[in-house]
């Protein structure tokens, strides 16, 4: 009803331009309704509200890393190769309760036999944990100048809450800047696949004819490569001597050159089916402009399929980077990621023995897994007959 | 020839609920009827109303977000000399007496003959299924029996029909040969869930003559589900009429479009054009609309469209089944003296 | 039919074809030529390569020519088995590429056939036991496992069986067998070995196809023809699996084909982390190492499996569906 008193006004003479007024806000207010019919059928789904406070705790956590790690990810120490994760505690060797939680300092040996470096707790050192604490300045957020920290201990004691790595940088410090290309990956790559994908299914949809079969050729080609091995390939073209930016930028662009496929596929269905509906027909009749259907008609009803598809393709991209820097093709180190993390961790052996080495990989199980409730759940909440 | 006053089917205040996501929806709050053998009863009402829901309750299918809450379901089975009463609505869905039931004694046809066959097996499988379920026949006599059935429904060559694929057949074959499955077993009881609905206005006047023709052969009793009135004028001997879950009113043909009691009964027939109408009168609609079935009105659920609504009774105390005729009852405050001292305006 | 098997085949040969672009621009792609790459990786050996080689090599690829027939050279050599050199190991490509290529094939064929034997029976109970406690279970254990990476499955996996059974995992061989010629005992050797990586390629496809499977089977169960076939007397059971199951598989069988790049990506990457002689290792070394005629045919070949799957699936479903058939 809306859709068409929409195109409308200006053929319309002046009293009853008052009435499309009216009814242009009636139907603002059955959008209005709408949408908050679906935001109450979202906060009904307990898991996918929980996922969205675990996505914006994650993100909140990128956005202040600095803040929040206490180390730099980059400094490497070489006393402490490859400790293990220094635990808080509250009681002591002595078996005194301390309502301050603390860590052990460390002692080093040399194994000998296995020429390894082996840490312990050196239980008569006592570190207490200290909130807010002085250390390397930064800049939070990029503006404001600091250099105080979320927690730490008084030199020469230290905290690593998730044990350090091979070259001895604090691993959750890691994990947090990692964070940062792990977590905005995704978001980027999702953007443009939404833009390719709604551009191209929309016009394959909307026009037909060859144009529908040139672009749907094109899918299937695409479709018909393994993903990581056609990622692999593209990102191996890329130049070596690109900045860690622009090698972001371009990683995010491959893995939306294959995933805008099948979202581009839905939106062209979805476009087919609205062409056919009687709205539609109306706006032509009425002489509206095919870009003026598409963009004030056709996309707008395919808008919450998008999202859907949108929320529910960004835990692929967050596995695919994973998969790709873990590879060695992806991210390139000294830059961060979770999957240039795991890298250290590829062998049965070093998992054995150091098993905080896989922690990253908790945290991309974490956030894929939550971005997969919370896709299901708006999923749910827009179509509440859709399985 | 079958006894008309042996009743065979009885419904009893039948309450189907459905547990959605947005809430219980009340789909039946008061279904009551009765079929006589070898009667043809229709069920009118518009969509939404509990129609196609009712049958369901009938052949104990219901789906499985809804459960029966209260009522039940009665069928009268022959055996041997006498009758025995077995409530439908008391077997578990899934037993062994139920299915027994199911297809032998009662069957169904349903509304969408495109899609009521599978597509993946030959119209001859799904035949001989039910053939085989039921009667204690060999491969070649089953064969025959089901060549037979496709003959009865008067399809040409049946043998052709047999080994083709639903995919292969109109609407209209599609349609005789659900018949044809339906009939193979020689039910007492057919329930015809709108079974011409999706059909076009020839092939519905076919499947009905069909249908009519093979009722007066086997004598079987019909229950036919629709809303269109003009079918139930050509089928029925029997109607009850619902509205939102009840059944409103039942009586027999006759009485239903020559003397309806019910307010809806006759806001029903004043839609629907006549031969004999004086030239220039103008159809009439039944004001308002069917209510979301979330949000019920209270009292008498047809008040807020109701011509003859009695301010202060029918919004506040639903009405009961009256039994005004030995063959006539009404849900409606305007024929219960206890009620209302006026009675309503007759068409 | 056969009419069916001859447009799906002319299709699939046209698909080869836009394939093989891609895979010799896959090629072409990184920056230098191949000449360069190619001294540049002989002076890392430490060996010279002699004017008169290189001059081989450019003739080899009419790298001198226009690229239309560069591409006409390369994929004429297809014909006689030509493949192209790979730098790095210093052999043909066709002579690196078979085994391999067969071994990853055993793989994702084990793990098509895991994951249609796990996924089919656990996505019909969840559909015929829908919001039970054991549909949330399945539900839940099922994003899990979409949402954990291959190879950090496999990684623990094999910890877990290191653990469990003390044999260690990795390889498909044992080290007695590797070099071996075939024999009984080193077939009986390979398949000891094989499971593993089946099972954790298999875990994830696992529960994909579980959800799309209950999905199909909830939208089939509340089909007008499985209710007919209820009202026929038929058993539950038997309404089920003849009719509302067989109905729901069919799109799976359509989907088998998308579903295969996706088991092949994972098979890619878990051979890594298991250490297998397949595919993998060698693909994704040959694309760090700029060895691009390796890694072009790799990718050109996985393409191909891809194609000619789907090309088996269309058969398929054409065989079981009357609709498609008599087309």
């Amino acid at each position: 009803m809306s859709d068409q008193s929409l195109t409308l006004p200006s053929a319309v003479s002046e009293p009853q331009a008052a009435d499309v007024e009216v009814n242009l806000s009636a139907g603002e207010i059955g959008q209005l309704s709408l949408w908050y019919l679906i935001w109450r059928r979202f906060l009904r789904n307990r898991l996918a509200v929980a996922a969205t406070f675990v996505l914006l705790l994650l993100y909140l956590m990128v956005a202040l890393a600095e803040f929040i790690t206490p180390y730099d990810h980059l400094l490497s120490n070489e006393d402490f190769v490859a400790r293990a994760p220094q635990l808080p505690r509250f009681r002591d060797a002595a078996g005194q309760f301390h309502l301050r939680p603390f860590v052990y300092g460390t002692t080093t040996e040399l194994d000998t036999y296995n020429l390894d470096w082996v840490h312990k707790d050196d239980t008569s050192q006592m570190y207490p944990l200290k909130l807010f604490v002085k250390g390397v300045p930064y800049k939070l957020l990029g503006l404001f100048p600091s250099e105080r920290h979320l927690y730490g201990v008084d030199e020469p004691g230290t905290v690593f809450l998730l044990g350090t790595d091979r070259l001895g940088r604090d691993l959750f410090s890691r994990i947090v800047f990692g964070g940062r290309i792990s977590m905005t990956v995704g978001l980027i790559g999702v953007s443009l696949t939404i833009l390719f994908g709604s551009v191209m299914g929309t016009i394959s949809g909307y026009f037909g004819g060859p144009v529908d079969t040139v672009i749907q050729r094109f899918i299937e080609l695409l479709m018909s490569f393994p993903a990581i091995a056609l990622w692999a390939a593209l990102a191996a073209a890329m130049p070596a001597d690109i900045t860690i930016v622009t090698r972001f930028f371009l990683i995010s662009i491959i893995l939306s050159l294959i995933g805008w496929t099948s979202l581009a596929r839905q939106v062209r269905a979805k476009v087919l089916a609205f062409r056919e509906m009687e709205f539609s027909s109306a706006a032509t009749a009425a002489g509206a402009s095919h870009f003026r259907i598409i963009m004030v008609h056709m996309l707008p009803n395919a808008l919450s399929h998008i999202i859907v598809i949108a929320t529910l393709a960004i835990p692929g991209m967050i596995l695919a980077e994973t998969a790709l820097s873990f590879l060695g093709l992806g991210i390139l180190p000294p830059a961060v990621s979770w999957g240039t993390l795991l890298q250290d961790a590829q062998t049965v052996g070093v998992v054995i023995k150091k098993p905080w080495l896989m922690l990253p990989g908790a945290f991309v199980i974490v956030s894929v897994l939550s971005f997969n409730f919370l896709g299901d759940g708006i999923r749910d909440a827009v179509d509440p007959f859709a399985l | 020839m079958a006894d008309r006053t042996e009743t065979i089917l009885e419904v009893r205040n039948l309450h189907t609920h459905f547990h959605t996501e947005s809430g219980v929806v009340r789909a039946l709050e008061g279904v009551d009827f009765t079929l006589n053998r070898g009667q043809v009863l229709g069920v009118v009402g518009e969509s939404g109303c509990g129609k196609s829901v009712t049958a369901q309750c009938i052949m104990n299918m219901v789906p499985s977000r809804g459960r029966i809450v209260d009522g039940s379901v009665i069928y009268h089975q022959r055996n041997g000399q006498g009758t025995e009463a077995v409530e439908i609505t008391a077997l578990p869905p899934k037993s062994r007496e139920m299915r027994r039931i199911r297809g032998n004694e009662i069957a169904m046809i349903f509304q969408e003959p495109m899609t009521s066959l599978d597509p993946l097996y030959t119209v001859g499988n799904q035949l001989l299924e039910a053939i085989n379920l039921h009667q204690d026949v060999d491969r070649t006599e089953a064969r025959a029996l089901a060549v037979h059935s496709l003959d009865r429904v008067q399809l040409p060559e049946p043998e052709r029909v047999f080994a083709s694929y639903p995919h292969q057949l109109s609407g209209g074959q599609r349609q005789r040969v659900m018949i044809a499955i339906a009939l193979s077993c020689n039910p007492t009881l057919l329930i015809a869930d709108e079974p011409t609905t999706a059909l076009d206005v020839t092939t519905q006047a076919q499947i009905l003559s069909l249908m009519r023709d093979l009722q007066d052969e086997t004598h079987m009793s019909i229950i036919f589900i629709t809303h269109d009135l003009g079918v139930v004028a050509e089928m029925c001997d029997e109607v009850a009429v619902m509205y939102l879950g009840k059944v409103v009113e039942q009586t027999d043909i006759d009485t239903t479009f020559y003397s309806p009691r019910h307010p809806y009964t006759q806001a029903l027939l004043r839609s629907i054009p006549r031969l004999d109408d004086d030239q220039g009168r103008r159809l009439e609609v039944i004001a308002g609309s069917v209510p979301d079935p979330s949000s019920i009105p209270s009292g008498c659920r047809f008040h807020p469209r109701c011509p003859d609504f009695v301010t202060g009774v029918c919004e506040q105390r639903e009405p009961v089944l009256i039994r005004i005729d030995e063959d006539h009852q009404v849900r409606c405050h305007l024929y219960d003296e206890t009620a209302s001292s006026q009675p309503g305006t007759q068409p | 039919m056969l009419a069916f098997i001859a447009r799906r085949l002319v299709y699939m040969i046209s698909t080869l074809v836009l394939i093989s672009f891609v895979g010799f621009l896959i090629i072409n792609l990184p920056p230098g030529s191949y000449i360069d790459v190619f001294q540049a990786q002989r002076q890392l050996q430490g060996t010279h390569t002699a004017e008169a080689e290189l001059e081989a090599l450019k003739r080899r690829y009419g790298l001198d020519k226009p690229v239309p027939v560069q591409y006409w050279i390369w994929v004429r050599g297809f014909v006689r088995g030509d493949f192209g050199r790979s730098f790095e190991f210093n052999r043909e490509v066709s002579e690196l590429i078979w085994e391999r290529l067969g071994f990853t094939v055993a793989i994702a064929t084990g793990s098509l056939l895991f994951i249609w034997l796990v996924a089919i029976p656990i996505g019909i109970y969840t559909a015929t036991h829908q919001y039970k406690l054991g549909d949330n279970v399945a539900t839940i254990v099922g994003m899990a496992g979409l949402s954990i990476p291959d190879f950090m499955l496999a990684l623990v996996l094999m910890v877990v069986i290191q653990r469990l059974f003390g044999f260690t995992v990795g390889g498909l061989f044992s080290r007695e067998y590797v070099d071996a010629p075939w024999s009984l005992a080193k077939v009986i050797d390979l398949v000891k070995h094989l499971w593993v990586p089946i099972v954790v390629v298999g875990t994830s496809g696992t529960a994909g196809l579980m959800r799309i499977m209950r999905g199909n089977l909830l939208d089939i169960l509340n089909m007008q023809y499985v209710q007919a076939a209820r009202a026929r007397g038929l058993r539950e059971a038997t309404v089920v699996v003849k009719h509302a199951v067989r109905n729901a598989i069919h799109p799976l069988i359509m989907l088998l084909g998308m579903s295969l790049p996706t088991i092949i990506s994972g098979s890619l990457i878990v051979s890594i982390v298991l250490g297998l002689p397949t595919t993998g290792p060698l693909y994704f070394n040959a694309l760090r190492q700029q060895d691009m005629y390796l890694a072009g045919t790799f990718l050109m070949f996985l393409a191909f499996m891809l194609v000619l799957g789907n090309f088996l699936a269309d058969i398929l479903l054409g065989l079981i569906d009357p609709r498609i058939r008599y087309e």
